[in-house]
């Protein structure tokens, strides 16, 4: 890989910046990129203390250096407000320690998977995202341009402000290689679906017969990316780029599929990723409609930025006797361990909960959800 | 013989090769507290890979294994170096991390070579993966 004089000083800097710098030259030499790019922004994964543990923990804290671009990161284990209800005080001081490690290094503690909310992300735009749903929106829906990053690769571009040239930075590499036809399903089932029939290495572009809301969209990428190797995905008629490629010979036919369902829920958990201001809106719909409070738990989660601009439908949902909690999600806190059995809309805490909380999983859309939870 | 390679993390060290055929993930196949291998679908499982140079042709499986090799460092279970065949993101990042020495893609007189036909078990090896080259002695 070639390096401009600048880049070659940056690994004999101080050590934090020299390892980080490391990194990405490593990861170069690995995808045989020629060289590094700027990019605009940056979003770290790994946040909740839950899935780093203390070597995480550790290795943030002696991080020296400065992110040199937008850096924003993911969920943590708990919100920051009530996390009493969620986390026991050892758990709390962990990741606030976390967080202030973070904070160090100049990231925007915005602790959620849907950046794209917080800022105007562009068409284009070379980004170094890691948080696989928030990757898959980003490539597929807006039509900006980032690899699957990890934690540590995406803090390592946050500080050196680049990240190596290869895969879907380029063009020619985010081109659709299988036509998916499907009717009318669920976004987030068809997703789940999908995403574990598509060999390793399919970019998909699907036929449907309606048109998808881009919170649609974003339910399908998410579930997509949780079950499959997958990081963008086009729609014909719908996406941003699907234009730029011709229609694949390669063709699945979608008629139907099942999602196993096998338990009585007593969580009912959604915003995975966490919800935008129509999906609040949603959930608050369904809920006036049926005119009574809950009768099983029913968390919902969401940027605090997106509650904070929206407290009055925050409050209002919340006078149902559901609970919106920012900051952290059902995928990365330990609270829903508590729990045996929890019903999603979303294809990816579908695949997560059961391998990263060990509960049981029921799958419904949003409107079969809020009725389990009503009744 | 003294082949050259590719530098992936930066280091000096010597010491016994522990060779196996097999793709290893740190998380899972190895026990952190340890270093022994645990994953019995892996030739060299029942063996501890602590301060051995273990050559391996590649990583496998979870992506969320990367401060695996950082715990086993720390916890000095880890192997001083590693040579692969050639390397994957995760082991790259996870030895870059812990700081320990990771050289793959070895070549010959410019000719790539499969390091496992070249180094046996128990072999005497140097790496120096700053300089990027490796060093095998038979004789142990």
């Amino acid at each position: 890989m070639h390096l401009t004089k600048d880049e070659e000083a940056l690994l004999e800097s101080n050590s934090s910046v020299a390892k980080l710098m490391e990194i990405l030259v490593a990861l170069g030499k690995i995808y045989g990129a020629e060289r590094l790019i700027p990019i605009h922004s940056s979003h770290i994964s790994g946040i909740s203390y839950q899935n780093i543990g203390d070597e995480g923990l550790e290795w943030l804290e002696s991080l020296n250096a400065k992110v040199v671009v937008k850096t924003t990161v993911n969920p943590a284990g708990m919100d920051l407000v009530k996390w009493e209800a969620m986390v026991d005080k050892d758990f709390y001081s962990k990741q606030i320690r976390i967080i202030k490690a973070l904070e160090k290094i100049g990231a925007e503690i915005s602790l959620t998977c849907t950046p794209y909310y917080l800022y105007d992300v562009k068409f284009g735009m070379h980004l170094a995202w890691a948080e696989s749903s928030a990757i898959i929106y980003a490539n597929s829906i807006i039509g900006a341009r980032t690899n699957r990053e990890s934690g540590i690769s995406a803090i390592a571009s946050a500080v050196i402000g680049k990240t190596p040239y290869y895969g879907l930075h380029i063009k020619e590499n985010r081109a659709p290689n299988v036509l998916i036809k499907a009717a009318n399903f669920d976004p987030s089932a068809l997703g789940y679906h999908v995403g574990r029939i598509l060999k390793h290495d399919q970019i998909p572009i699907f036929r449907f017969e309606k048109t998808l809301s881009k919170d649609e969209l974003k339910s399908l990428g998410a579930a997509l990316a949780a079950t499959g190797n997958v990081a963008i995905f086009h729609v014909e008629n719908q996406t941003p780029e699907w234009k730029n490629f011709e229609i694949p010979k390669e063709k699945i036919e979608i008629d139907g599929f099942e999602i196993k369902n096998e338990c009585e829920p007593d969580l009912i958990a959604i915003g995975c990723p966490h919800l935008s201001k129509d999906e609040l809106l949603q959930v608050l719909k369904l809920l006036e409609k049926e005119k009574k409070t809950v009768k099983r738990e029913l968390w919902l989660f969401t940027s605090r930025y997106v509650a904070n601009k929206n407290k009055e439908i925050v409050e209002k949902i919340e006078s149902f006797n559901a609970k919106v909690f920012c900051d952290t999600c059902m995928v990365v806190s330990p609270i829903t361990e508590k729990f045996e059995c929890v019903m999603v809309n979303s294809g990816k805490a579908l695949t997560y909960l059961p391998k990263l909380r060990g509960v049981k999983v029921k799958f419904g859309s949003l409107k079969e959800c809020i009725k389990t939870a009503l009744n | 013989m003294k082949f050259r390679g590719r530098t992936i993390s930066k280091g000096y060290a010597e010491g016994e090769a522990l060779v196996s055929s097999n793709n290893i993930s740190f998380l899972g196949d190895v026990d952190v507290e340890t270093g022994m291998v645990v994953a019995d679908d892996i030739d060299i499982a029942g063996k501890s890979i602590k301060n051995k140079i273990l050559v391996f042709p590649s990583g496998r499986g979870s992506t969320v294994g990367t401060y695996v090799l950082l715990r086993m460092k720390k916890k000095n279970t880890a192997p001083k170096a590693i040579v692969n065949v050639e390397t994957e993101p995760i082991i790259a990042v996870g030895a870059i991390l812990a700081e320990i020495p990771l050289i793959d893609k070895l070549t010959f007189k410019s000719e790539l070579i499969d390091p496992l036909k070249y180094i046996k078990s128990g072999d005497y090896i140097v790496v120096n993966a700053t300089e990027g080259w490796v060093e095998v002695n038979e004789d142990c």
